[in-house]
């Protein structure tokens, strides 16, 4: 693990400078310890219901802690739709916006308007939940949902009673919170681009827009998908803002977006007052272990395609 | 010239000079069209949202809201003291222990951090900050909470101090990163040793970032709801004893906006208000601190 070489390097070495080594190391250790104890912990928890449930924890539809039943499978699907609908919305308006700020904005309004989105991007998420369910939610109820009964009725996303919390303002919720972490890295990302290939199309006659198109895009691609795919992290494991208009009511996955659901996060968060010990509890740790593994290979995946641009971090996530 | 004409309609190097351009211009000028609307909605949206909780929380703000714990269900008065209280409890502890893991941390990446071992130690807290924030309260849950069979602000306060250390880790590295190497050097040439150097002359001439850092991760964690209700759980009373259930603002928040009573979703705004201008006044304070210090991308 560490190498042969810093080994020798502390020979000859003060005490001090010893002391302060291994202090530091020490530190470095615990910070790996407390993610492998993270790991044991969810692990370890949900071994019950692992054990009593296995693969059909995955499968089931209800999650009935009167019978000691547990599925997920609605949950599943809710974190899915919604983070999916997000996705959807978000990345157009986001990759525009981030488009617009490097490329055509006017220069005095560059600076203001990307930390605007950097501080949005820090705004708890409790926040967002307020709003959405005592505005949003509300909004939706009474205009928003009957309006898009009365002209687009026939699709099959909006059919259902309006309730106003459901599917559809989780996903506008999630749409809003993962805007400035998309506009963050793909703005970041754009700028990366050297202004020896912005120049090469310009020379050749190219309007603002082709260079955008021809050159832009193209070089920033591979970042700008990381960036999504962060976002999607961000989405999938969301769970105050979805927990609050999501309705936390299963109902059978269908495609209408007016149902209420759950998300795998949104379960724990809502039941964890009311569990038991036993099964009851474990279901819930499992459900947070099935997040745990989801955005750690999203997050994994997120990190090599940024970080194959030879970057480090991506700035408007971590400040 | 007929055949000129022919040519330079079907050769794509010589297209007719006014159709291109038109159509050239028209994309230019939708694409401006289109990604401009895309900048007014995200700012707008944004904008009214914040904004709009801004003005609700301010309505209801006042002395009460510090000083006094929730009435009984529908009263009018009441406050969320013990909320606030919480808040301030649970962020100390959680700088306790988010602190010096996360700084010595930024210390071992940006001064002893070479090789695959720090390369994966760098990737790990990269991976932590994507990692939702519910599963550090499960894992304080299954640490503390369920040994000790009970609720508590000491469970809540590792849960966020775990959340604090790879935004201090990260946040310590870049800014000791931007010490001058000639710094070390010099120290080095005067015959101090390596810790001393660190200590007393590296860490100091970062000191202002460092502790902008920390000052970010504890705005953050103030925020923070989803790993406290299995944690911390909340409370309705004034409580100062960290192995008893603790109320913060952002749980008083979720409770109280699910409230059938107009005074609980005020003072949920209100609290609102206070995380929003907690995140916004640290934004500024982060940025003031490190402007010159920090290269700014244009």
């Amino acid at each position: 693990m560490i190498r042969s070489a810093w080994l020798k390097s502390l020979r000859g070495m003060r005490p001090s400078d010893l002391i302060f080594r291994a202090v530091t190391l020490l530190m470095v250790f615990v910070v790996i310890a407390i993610v492998l104890g993270v790991a044991w912990i969810l692990v370890a928890d949900s071994m019950p219901t692992i054990r009593q449930a296995g693969f059909s924890f995955l499968t089931r539809q209800d999650f009935d802690p009167v019978h000691d039943i547990y599925g997920v499978l609605p949950a599943i699907y809710g974190t899915l739709v919604t983070s999916v609908f997000a996705l959807i919305f978000a990345i157009p308006i986001g990759v525009g916006t981030a488009i617009f700020l490097v490329e055509y904005c006017p220069r005095p309004l560059r600076m203001p308007l990307a930390f605007f989105a950097d501080l949005l991007a820090a705004v708890p998420s409790v926040v967002f939940g307020l709003w959405g369910f005592l505005i949003l939610a509300r909004w939706l109820q009474h205009t928003g949902q009957p309006w898009l009964q009365l002209h687009l009725g026939f699709l099959p996303f909006f059919k259902g009673p309006p309730l106003g919390v459901g599917i559809l303002a989780a996903g506008m919720v999630l749409t809003i919170m993962i805007l400035p972490l998309i506009v963050a890295v793909s703005r970041e990302v754009m700028l990366t681009v050297p202004s020896s290939q912005r120049e090469a199309l310009q020379a050749l006659g190219a309007t603002r827009w082709e260079v955008v198109r021809h050159a832009v895009l193209p070089l920033s691609r591979v970042g700008i998908f990381g960036g999504i795919i962060l976002a999607l992290g961000r989405a999938l494991g969301e769970t105050m803002a979805v927990t609050m208009v999501i309705g936390n009511q299963a109902t059978k996955p269908s495609l209408s977006l007016f149902d209420t659901g759950y998300t795998l996060s949104s379960v724990i968060a809502n039941q964890f007052g009311e569990a038991t010990p036993g099964l009851f509890l474990s279901a819930l740790v499992e459900a947070g272990l099935l997040i745990f593994l989801i955005t750690m290979i999203t997050n994994i995946l997120a990190r090599v395609l940024i970080s194959r641009l030879g970057r480090r971090y991506v700035p408007g996530v971590k400040v | 010239m007929s055949i000129v004409s022919q040519v330079s309609q079907s050769h794509p190097f010589y297209p007719p000079r006014s159709v291109l351009t038109i159509r050239r211009r028209i994309s230019n000028m939708l694409a401006i069209v289109l990604t401009t609307i895309f900048l007014l909605f995200t700012v707008g949206i944004l904008l009214y949202l914040i904004s709009y909780v801004l003005v609700q929380g301010l309505h209801f703000i006042n002395l009460n809201f510090f000083t006094q714990v929730p009435t009984a269900n529908g009263e009018l008065g009441g406050g969320m003291g013990q909320s606030v209280q919480g808040t301030l409890i649970l962020v100390g502890l959680a700088s306790l222990i988010g602190v010096p893991l996360g700084l010595f941390t930024g210390v071992y990446l940006s001064e002893f951090g070479r090789g695959r071992f720090a390369a994966s130690i760098r990737f790990l807290v990269d991976i932590l900050t994507g990692i939702p924030t519910i599963i550090f309260g499960l894992f304080a849950w299954g640490l503390i909470v369920v040994p000790n069979h009970s609720f508590s602000g000491f469970a809540g306060g590792v849960a966020l101090g775990i959340i604090m250390v790879p935004i201090v880790a990260r946040t310590s590295e870049d800014i000791l990163r931007l010490v001058p190497r000639e710094t070390r050097e010099a120290s080095l040439a005067l015959g101090a040793t390596e810790s001393h150097t660190i200590l007393r002359v590296v860490i100091p001439s970062a000191l202002n970032g460092i502790i902008t850092g920390i000052i970010l991760a504890m705005a953050r964690v103030a925020g923070e709801t989803a790993p406290l209700i299995m944690t911390a759980f909340g409370t309705t009373y004034w409580n100062a004893d960290i192995t008893q259930p603790t109320d913060a603002l952002p749980l008083g928040i979720y409770n109280f906006s699910h409230s059938p009573y107009h005074e609980q979703v005020n003072q949920a705004y209100a609290g609102a208000f206070i995380l929003i201008m907690l995140i916004f006044l640290t934004s500024f304070a982060v940025r003031w601190a490190t402007q010159g210090f920090q290269q700014t991308n244009r």
